[in-house]
């Protein structure tokens, strides 16, 4: 059963197991600070295959197949795929489960489209809809830059605030019944947040107040206070959004910086040239089912708020002048030592 | 608290490092100055090869056209200019390098649809205008009765 608390956080009185994840990179990401808390890490970008679309439906393909096996599980034990990423149609995506012979609903939510797939996902389990499911999402640095902004080989330059599109994918697979101890009991879906900005190369600045405005609804929700989790980690608000949100939160006198990491902020070192961070879906995607969900089951975390956050834009959007909206869906996973 | 969109710009302008502009002038200025000497040495080996001023001058084009195209080919030139900025946008290398790098990577979209249709997609605008304004131009030097020149 779902019950909603407060005013939009739903609250599972049985919550959904998370089976098993798994996360798959490209090669600068797995040079990075958590390189090797992923499950993959691909030394050819292009992952053997023609074209970049290929390439990055072929990294989610492989987060996906690890997540199963890692889970003791076949395709045929799910009812239903979630999945996304950044590019049009989601075609990384629906190429990634073509063959799958698997109940698909594609998933846009820009770099929110993970904990989207989580929150609908333990909505459906929870629900009855599926016994078992999987939420997947990836990004790829090459498919996006070509698609967003600029050929690879062109020479132009990167401003402070931009964010470095991350190659990389997470998978998740939810159910009712299995063994494990990780759960997610609480999800809040994320209302779209529009603050006047314009600038594509911003979108920290962008999506910086969906964010405060999800976490600051779940935590009054919960009637809960930051220190009562181990972590409070945004999608991929990146330095500039980060520092932003903390700058909002306290304005309420709300303190989160002893809890609260970003995944864009987490996922490359400093001498990589990110600029303000990583972006995408493959971003926040990875370092939870990567590094994160790791910490959870080595008991490192007991209780997380994984909040995505995504820029509701496209490139037709922004040269049509319309302002980028920021959107940011949060769940609440727990780990049980029963 | 309740957002407001005023004091969000505010913050948000307070708290987006800018570009360092004096140092990207600076390095645009030296590497945009290194590929005109270059241009400069080219022009000269072309007149020593026996080309007048006007032809060279053509020959220089196109040798710094060839040498813009092989390095963007080469994945050189976009890495030379994450940190020359305008020092390699602006001389005709960049102009190469705006046309050669859209057909390498739409490629994969076919010869016709692909590479063809959406070579132009950076460097098309500089076509319209440029030829636009030659026309303005052209039509502004016979109406002052300085045509017949060409």
């Amino acid at each position: 059963m779902i019950e909603r608390i407060g005013q939009r956080t739903l609250r599972f009185a049985e919550p959904p197991l998370l089976l098993s994840h798994a996360a798959a990179v490209g090669k600068k990401e797995g040079e990075g600070p958590l390189g090797a808390q992923f499950d993959f890490v691909t030394q050819d970008d292009r992952m053997g295959q023609k074209s970049w679309e290929l390439a990055e439906s072929e990294l989610q393909k492989t987060a996906i197949d690890t997540a199963i096996k890692k889970g003791g599980l076949q395709k045929g034990d799910l009812d239903v795929i979630l999945a996304g990423d950044l590019l049009n149609q989601c075609i990384g995506s629906f190429l990634a489960s073509m063959q799958s012979d698997v109940p698909y609903l594609g998933q846009y939510g820009a770099c929110s489209t993970m904990a989207q797939g989580l929150a609908l996902g333990s909505c459906l389990v929870a629900g009855g809809a599926a016994r078992r499911l999987l939420a997947a999402a990836s990004s790829h640095f090459c498919s996006a830059e070509r698609q967003y902004r600029f050929p690879l080989a062109y020479g132009g330059q990167r401003t402070p605030t931009a964010q470095w599109t991350a190659t990389a994918a997470g998978a998740a697979v939810l159910g009712m019944r299995g063994s494990g101890h990780i759960r997610i009991t609480h999800a809040l879906f994320g209302k779209m947040i529009e603050m006047g900005v314009t600038d594509a190369n911003n979108m920290g600045a962008a999506m910086a107040p969906a964010a405060y405005d999800t976490i600051s609804t779940l935590l009054s929700d919960l009637g809960a206070q930051p220190q009562d989790f181990d972590c409070i980690v945004t999608g991929d608000l990146g330095h500039v959004g980060a520092d932003l949100l903390l700058t909002l939160l306290r304005e309420d006198g709300i303190d989160l910086s002893p809890v609260y990491s970003d995944c864009g902020s987490l996922l490359f070192g400093e001498t990589q040239d990110a600029h303000a961070g990583g972006s995408g879906c493959g971003c926040s995607a990875a370092v939870l089912c990567g590094p994160l969900l790791r910490d959870m089951q080595a008991d490192k975390i007991h209780r997380l708020v994984f909040a995505g956050t995504g820029a509701m834009m496209s490139p037709t959007s922004v040269q049509q002048g319309q302002p980028i909206a920021g959107i940011c869906h949060a769940v609440v996973i727990e780990r049980s030592n029963a | 608290m309740k957002l407001d969109k005023q004091r969000y710009q505010q913050m948000l302008a307070q708290k987006s490092p800018p570009s360092p502009l004096w140092k990207d002038c600076l390095k645009a200025f030296l590497f945009g100055g290194a590929i005109c000497t270059v241009g400069e040495g080219v022009s000269n080996f072309w007149q020593w090869r026996g080309l007048d001023t006007q032809d060279a001058a053509a020959a220089t084009a196109i040798t710094m056209v060839f040498l813009g195209a092989l390095l963007t080919c080469l994945h050189l030139y976009e890495k030379l200019a994450k940190h020359a900025g305008a020092g390699t946008i602006v001389p005709i290398t960049g102009f190469a390098n705006s046309v050669v790098s859209p057909a390498m990577e739409f490629k994969s979209e076919g010869l016709v649809l692909g590479m063809a249709a959406k070579m132009f997609v950076i460097a098309g605008p500089v076509l319209v205008y440029g030829t636009a304004a030659s026309v303005v131009y052209g039509l502004v030097l016979l109406l002052l009765g300085g045509g017949g020149a060409g």
